[in-house]
């Protein structure tokens, strides 16, 4: 087995050019403060979210470089996640719900307007 | 080699009746399913704060106004936030070099390319500390009081936070020792590769740091 088979060794460059390419999506990402809230804000947030957690495992850990055998063990797994957070969600609505209905509690309650002491 | 190898390796890897991860150092093979039982920590800990944000029927703090700070007399929503997030992309930077001078056996430059990463995730630290100090001794949030409105904000925010503090300071105390043993030549006869089993922690934490960013800074 020749060394390339064990370490990863890969031109500079492409570090570089994730490492410049994490800096403008985590710039961007911090921009969406700026808009309203709504479908627009919220897909940026997971589409610089996913672009920048791509980045980081398939380059800078490597993962693009390794085999299917490890690639499939890593990424399958978390999918169980999904069912977990589908679970979740749908439940919560329910609970949420239920607050509403009986706690009298209202629709949709405005934060209080953040104030730090000084 | 690698990905570029097919979907048929898949099988022949899983069947060959010998180590299933070819070419992967047992080192960074353990170091990668560590990593996949972490994700699902941080996950639970994500849905959680999913679950109580979307069930309570008190109203959620809005957080670019909790996290924002005044710079030169212009309120500045999460700057303290952002500046955190480009510190811990540097060091994962800094880290990817590491890893990339150590296979190419140039052993000086890799230690204080480890050592520069263990200090980028120092400075974190004390600006977390600094935002936890905030946000407990001026603005008086706990995991079960909050100013704002629901108290979840506080338990989540500690908890999940908190969780990734930890994994950074546990991180920076990794590197250290790890840099230490590379300049003292104890990986010598190897390629460095435990430098990349390191390099994984660290970019393992910048990786959950994005979902934390997402999820309960930005959302």
């Amino acid at each position: 087995m020749s060394s390339e088979d064990v370490g990863q060794q890969h031109p500079l460059g492409i570090y570089w050019a994730v490492w410049i390419g994490l800096f403008i999506v985590s710039g961007l990402s911090y921009a969406t403060d700026y808009l309203q809230d709504g479908l627009l804000r919220w897909g940026l947030i997971l589409l610089f979210m996913f672009v920048k957690a791509g980045y980081i495992v398939a380059i800078f850990m490597h993962l693009k470089y390794e085999r299917w055998a490890l690639i499939y063990a890593l990424l399958l797994p978390p999918g169980a996640l999904l069912v977990l957070v589908g679970l979740m969600w749908m439940e919560s609505d329910y609970t949420w719900l239920t607050r509403v209905q009986y706690f009298d509690a209202p629709l949709n309650p405005e934060p209080a307007p953040v104030v730090h002491p000084e | 080699m690698a990905a570029a190898a097919g979907h048929a390796t898949i099988f022949q890897d899983w069947g060959s009746d010998v180590s299933t991860f070819k070419g992967v150092p047992w080192g960074k093979a353990m170091m990668w399913i560590f990593l996949l039982s972490d994700t699902f920590i941080f996950s639970c800990f994500l849905t959680g704060y999913m679950t109580v944000r979307t069930t309570t029927a008190e109203p959620w703090p809005n957080a670019s106004e909790v996290f924002g700070l005044t710079a030169f007399g212009y309120p500045v929503p999460l700057l303290l936030i952002a500046i955190m997030t480009f510190d811990l992309i540097t060091s994962s930077g800094t880290m990817a070099l590491a890893v990339n001078y150590g296979y190419r056996r140039e052993k000086r430059k890799a230690v204080w390319l480890i050592c520069a990463t263990a200090i980028f995730g120092l400075v974190f630290v004390f600006m977390q500390m600094f935002e936890w100090y905030k946000l407990i001794f001026v603005d008086g949030v706990r995991p079960w009081v909050n100013p704002w409105g629901a108290e979840q904000f506080g338990a989540c925010f500690f908890m999940i936070t908190g969780f990734h503090g930890l994994h950074v300071s546990a991180g920076v105390a990794y590197l250290f020792i790890i840099a230490r043993r590379v300049h003292k030549g104890k990986y010598d006869h190897t390629n460095y590769e435990i430098i990349e089993i390191v390099g994984l922690y660290w970019h393992f934490v910048d990786l959950v740091w994005v979902f934390i960013f997402a999820f309960f800074y930005l959302w």
